[in-house]
């Protein structure tokens, strides 16, 4: 049986208004197997709606978004199967165990032999000795580490990740860092929002930055990401200023 | 479904509070309908139904508030299965619960009424079967588009009531038409009919529709 895949995501001209509120503006981007691309902006640019676009929750009001040559509209579950998204909300059941948890999704994504899956997936969230211990119980950057895990334990082609450094201490962000990286290189498209500008900088290949629901271009050079979005926000903030906005 | 039942069985919370308020309704109405130790003619027909609509309602909203927990409804809405699976799971865990309140409605009934309940008791099944698959079909898509409102627990009897009355009509009717002095068996069956009939209609309509409702 050949299953749809896709090396390549094309976002042309989308838009999403929420009544007269304009979350999207006429965005368009490329994004490529392989890739570790940051979403940066300010709170309210667009951030979490772009990725809840890509993840299929959200029809965009204007443009398209194809997966390799398809749009999502035609694709359905084919195409699911192939996203893993991390969303700010971590969709994980406080009730239901760190084990059970996983084993719900691993699940859901019809995976063949679950139980070594999650066995693998715990060890690498390093929660294997509380597995059987309801989520409920547990810190927001274990909460965060299982959530990981649970949306990778599909092996997804597109990843996204709303805010994925939250909450995790420093060896967790190392694992993290590292995990994208091994990711990209298996020629999964990760894409991630944060506002962690210097650890974004240590993993990804390119930044889209958006704001006001619009693509910005960063400033090319060598300075940091974040000499460099400083002054792509200063440099705004004087345009507004002298705008009058 | 195995899911929400294993989420159930840890807190146990809508299963004590749907049936609690079941059989509480069933005693506030026995104080109302028997005098003299005798029940007004054909209340327990009423006092089923109604006793079951109140617990079903209250099911029906704690349902899809659990999903919004961390987002789960999202976690569903993801999965690689036809989003109108979905909703059938949820409908049957609903449709469970609603079975186990049932039973204890019915119970009570019969003990407080001194009713013979199941004198023909596949056509009561029936009925009460029939009656919980359209309520609770109507329910869990309501449930579900009202998920994410603020006013949810307004609005949901607001919509629920007036779309399930034909339901709960005919449930009321064809009870009566069982428990009463000369049954009449072939008006049970054609309220049955009519249940079956609206069933149909709704199952067709929250399963096409349940997936345009789901997505922003």
């Amino acid at each position: 049986m050949n299953l749809f895949d896709f090396q390549q995501v094309t976002v042309s001209k989308v838009s999403r208004h929420y009544g007269r509120r304009r979350a999207l503006n006429s965005v368009s981007f490329h994004l490529q197997a392989g890739e570790v691309v940051g979403l940066l902006g300010p709170n309210g640019s667009g951030k979490s709606t772009l990725l809840g676009i890509l993840s299929t929750l959200i029809t965009p009001s204007s443009g398209e978004v194809r997966y390799g040559n398809k749009l999502s509209s035609v694709l359905g579950a084919d195409l699911r199967r192939l996203i893993g998204f991390l969303s700010h909300d971590l969709q994980l059941y406080p009730e239901l165990s760190a084990r059970e948890n996983l084993e719900f999704y691993a699940g859901l994504y019809g995976q063949g032999q679950p139980s070594s899956l999650v066995n693998e997936a715990l060890s690498r969230a390093r929660l294997a000795e509380r597995a059987e211990e309801p989520v409920s119980g547990f810190s927001r950057g274990m909460r965060q580490r299982l959530a990981l895990e649970r949306s990778l334990i599909h092996k997804p082609r597109l990843v996204l990740l709303d805010e994925p450094f939250t909450g995790l201490d420093d060896r967790s962000t190392s694992e993290l860092i590292e995990r994208l990286r091994l990711l990209s290189g298996e020629g999964c498209v990760v894409v991630f929002a944060t506002h962690d500008l210097d650890i974004a900088d240590d993993v990804l290949d390119r930044a889209v930055v958006l704001r006001r629901g619009r693509i910005t271009e960063l400033p090319d050079g060598h300075a940091s990401l974040r000499a460099r979005y400083r002054q792509l926000v200063t440099s705004d903030n004087s345009m507004e200023r002298r705008a009058g906005v | 479904m195995c899911k929400d039942i294993r989420v159930e069985s840890r807190s146990r919370e809508m299963v004590y509070t749907t049936t609690f308020f079941a059989a509480s309704c069933v005693l506030v109405f026995s104080f109302a309908f028997v005098r003299s130790g005798r029940p007004v003619v054909g209340a327990e027909a009423g006092i089923i139904w109604v006793a079951l609509a109140y617990a079903g309602q209250l099911a029906l909203g704690r349902t899809f508030e659990r999903e919004l927990h961390q987002d789960a409804l999202r976690g569903l809405l993801l999965a690689p299965v036809e989003r109108a699976a979905i909703f059938v799971g949820k409908l049957l865990g609903i449709m469970l619960l609603m079975v186990v309140v049932e039973a204890v409605v019915v119970f009570f009934v019969a003990v407080f009424f001194s009713t013979a309940l199941f004198d023909y008791g596949l056509l009561f099944i029936s009925l009460l079967v029939a009656g919980t698959i359209g309520f609770a079909c109507v329910g869990a898509l309501f449930a579900a588009m009202l998920a994410r409102s603020q006013s949810r627990t307004v609005l949901l009897p607001v919509l629920l009531y007036p779309i399930t009355v034909p339901v709960l009509i005919a449930g009321v009717n064809g009870t009566l038409s069982l428990i009463q002095a000369e049954p009449n068996l072939d008006l049970a069956r054609f309220w049955l009919a009519l249940i079956a009939f609206f069933d149909v209609v709704f199952m067709t309509l929250a399963l096409w529709t349940f997936e345009p409702l789901m997505t922003e």
